[in-house]
């Protein structure tokens, strides 16, 4: 299923090689994404003079990524690298040296404020205006392999999408020059439709009544959300999948759901469900769905694409909570 | 002072459901891991848990991707690659040269490799490995069940092949001359193996499955010197670690399978250091208690 791909752009990159200007007009850029959510961005932007090709699918979690030789080769194939920093992507680096890529490396959260690492469940609090997390935002994605400081979920508030998506557009620009108009017009009509896609989120989750507006996911990808539209998520574990719980973590988010009577319980698509299914059980809170934090899902998936995914989570949370 | 021991040793249990569930689980576990746990030590075959651990781990990967999270296909995959590898290894040692330590250990790798390959090439969402990791906290019903089935199970096979397997441990030679019944109770044996790792892999994850094992088999041997006394004190220390590791993750905030396995770890030092039977300080001081 990968290997297609993978031919594809290896013989792009052939003939790109035996005839550079011929094959310039002719082929694509290939600019690979380090995860499904990017590479949607590029897509946008880059549209048709682009080839995107991405190291973590729809579906898969990146916080776990191991790239096998295949990527290193996908790697070494791209001209354009587009990541999203903040701790997110801690395989990368040796990915990048392995592969012997020599491509620009594109951090597409550049610039955005990034919040702390709230941590597992038990000590931090949600609080609707807390921005108070001013660590600089100097996204030092390459010496930080355990989200230690900074969580790096940035894509779930669409203000930062916009960031996003603005320096994918920059990456392409000094890539590929010739085709800055098609860039320049993709994305001012891409970050229409991010705007149109952010008033809704707005309007709609504006509606839930303020003593429903909190609820719990599997893992903590939602502080960004929770900053732009006041929903506040609590998880048994933090930002990386990769922690374990601890029975201290649940018992917490037990008592805490018993006391504030919250709502609904989320799922997502990338991590493992029994443990939020256990807590619901125990709490008689509903499972209010599946919510896609960190990956898209395939094309017949209910978020093929970043606008999907938000409308998804949007509709998700607005239909739990409702009364 | 009554209220602080129980806010301490039994509030946990008595506020949380999942604290209930996964005292039972780690119990039903240990009741049947830990007296498979002695006749693997007494058999000399520590590593072999350890070895059955990795073989089983492509079968229940194999489930996971057919029908994902579904209990009875990772069970089912686990049970059918752990038993085909335990079969496989015996038959090798069996009809060849090669002799079943080296049989086993080239089956286990080549499962183990296929697990990982199956793993990696894995085109679904959840990190396999972090599934196989398992989740004590998580026990639903089913699983629960499927636990406390392969612990009974394993108490009324053990119960049958009680005599030829004790035989087996202290004479091999002699069971084989006097009976066929060699052959067929170490199968039996290694299929209660496989059983009890893929029990522990739902509760602990398929590598600390093996601690729940063989922690408190080693425990007990400084406790107790007939077979029947280190299965009793094994049990009790698998038991009581359960216990006290679920206690440690709530208070401590620990990763529960680790601190499970933690809590025995510091068992079998203490059993290690003040054991009656071989314990370090009895051996340095032999004179003083014969004294007494």
């Amino acid at each position: 299923m990968k290997i297609p791909r993978i031919l594809v752009i290896a013989a792009a990159a052939t003939l790109s090689m035996l005839s550079p200007a011929a094959a310039q007009k002719a082929a694509p850029l290939p600019v690979m994404a380090s995860f499904s959510i990017l590479a949607d961005f590029v897509r946008a932007v880059g549209g048709e003079r682009v080839a995107v090709d991405m190291l973590v699918g729809p579906d898969a979690d990146a916080h776990v990524f191991t790239p096998a030789p295949a990527d290193a080769r996908r790697v070494a194939a791209a001209k354009l690298i587009v990541v999203n920093g903040l701790g997110f992507e801690g395989w990368l680096d040796r990915l990048l040296k392995s592969a012997g890529s020599t491509a620009p490396v594109v951090v597409a959260s550049a610039g955005i404020k990034a919040r702390g690492n709230a941590g597992a469940a038990h000590d931090h609090d949600h609080d609707d205006d807390d921005h108070d997390h001013d660590h600089d935002d100097d996204h030092d994605h390459d010496d930080d392999h355990d989200h230690g400081d900074t969580d790096p979920h940035a894509w779930q508030s669409v203000a930062n999408a916009r960031i996003y998506v603005r320096n994918i557009r920059d990456a392409l620009i000094a890539a590929d020059p010739a085709g800055r108009a098609a860039y320049e017009a993709n994305t001012r009509n891409y970050l229409r439709q991010l705007d149109a896609l952010d008033r809704e989120l707005r309007e709609t989750l504006a509606r839930i009544p303020a003593e429903r507006r909190h609820v719990i996911s599997t893992h903590q990808a939602f502080g960004y959300f929770t900053e732009a539209y006041g929903i506040a998520f609590k998880a048994p574990v933090g930002v990386s999948t990769e922690q374990e719980a601890s029975a201290r973590d649940v018992a917490q988010l037990i008592a805490q759901i018993r006391r504030e009577k919250v709502p609904a319980v989320f799922l997502e698509n990338i991590s493992d469900p029994r443990l939020a299914r256990r807590i619901a059980d125990e709490t008689g809170a509903k499972i209010g769905g599946t919510l896609y934090s960190d990956a898209l899902t395939k094309a017949d998936g209910p978020a093929p694409t970043y606008l999907d995914m938000m409308r998804h989570n949007m509709r998700t949370i607005a239909a739990a909570l409702a009364n | 002072m009554v209220s602080m021991v129980h806010d301490l040793l039994i509030a946990p249990f008595a506020d949380f459901a999942f604290m209930r569930r996964a005292l039972i689980g780690v119990t039903a576990l240990a009741l049947g891991a830990c007296p498979i746990g002695v006749f693997l030590m007494l058999r000399r075959m520590s590593l072999v848990g350890d070895a059955m651990a990795h073989a089983i781990l492509p079968g229940a990967a194999i489930g996971f991707l057919l029908s994902g999270m579904s209990l009875f296909a990772m069970t089912a995959g686990g049970l059918v690659a752990g038993i085909v590898v335990a079969a496989l290894a015996g038959l090798v040692a069996r009809t060849t040269q090669l002799r079943e330590d080296a049989s086993l250990a080239t089956f286990y790798l080549l499962s183990l490799a296929l697990g990982v390959a199956i793993v990696s090439m894995k085109g679904t969402n959840i990190d396999l490995l972090h599934v196989l990791f398992g989740s004590v906290l998580a026990l639903d019903d089913p699983t629960l069940l499927l636990i406390a089935i392969n612990a009974t199970v394993t108490l009324l096979v053990l119960a049958l092949i009680y005599r030829p397997l004790v035989m087996e441990c202290v004479d091999p030679h002699f069971v084989r001359s006097v009976s066929g019944a060699g052959a067929p109770t170490h199968l039996a044996f290694l299929a209660l193996v496989v059983v009890n790792l893929v029990s522990g892999f739902h509760a602990l994850g398929t590598l600390l499955a093996v601690g729940i094992m063989m922690l408190p088999a080693a425990i007990g041997r400084f406790w107790a010197s007939d077979i029947t006394g280190i299965v009793v004190v094994a049990t009790v220390a698998g038991i009581v670690s359960g216990y006290a590791g679920l206690l440690l993750s709530f208070h401590a905030g620990m990763p529960s399978g680790p601190a499970v396995i933690l809590v025995a770890g510091g068992f079998y030092i203490l059993s290690l250091l003040f054991g009656p039977v071989g314990g370090l300080v009895r051996q340095i001081f032999p004179g003083r208690h014969l004294e007494a």
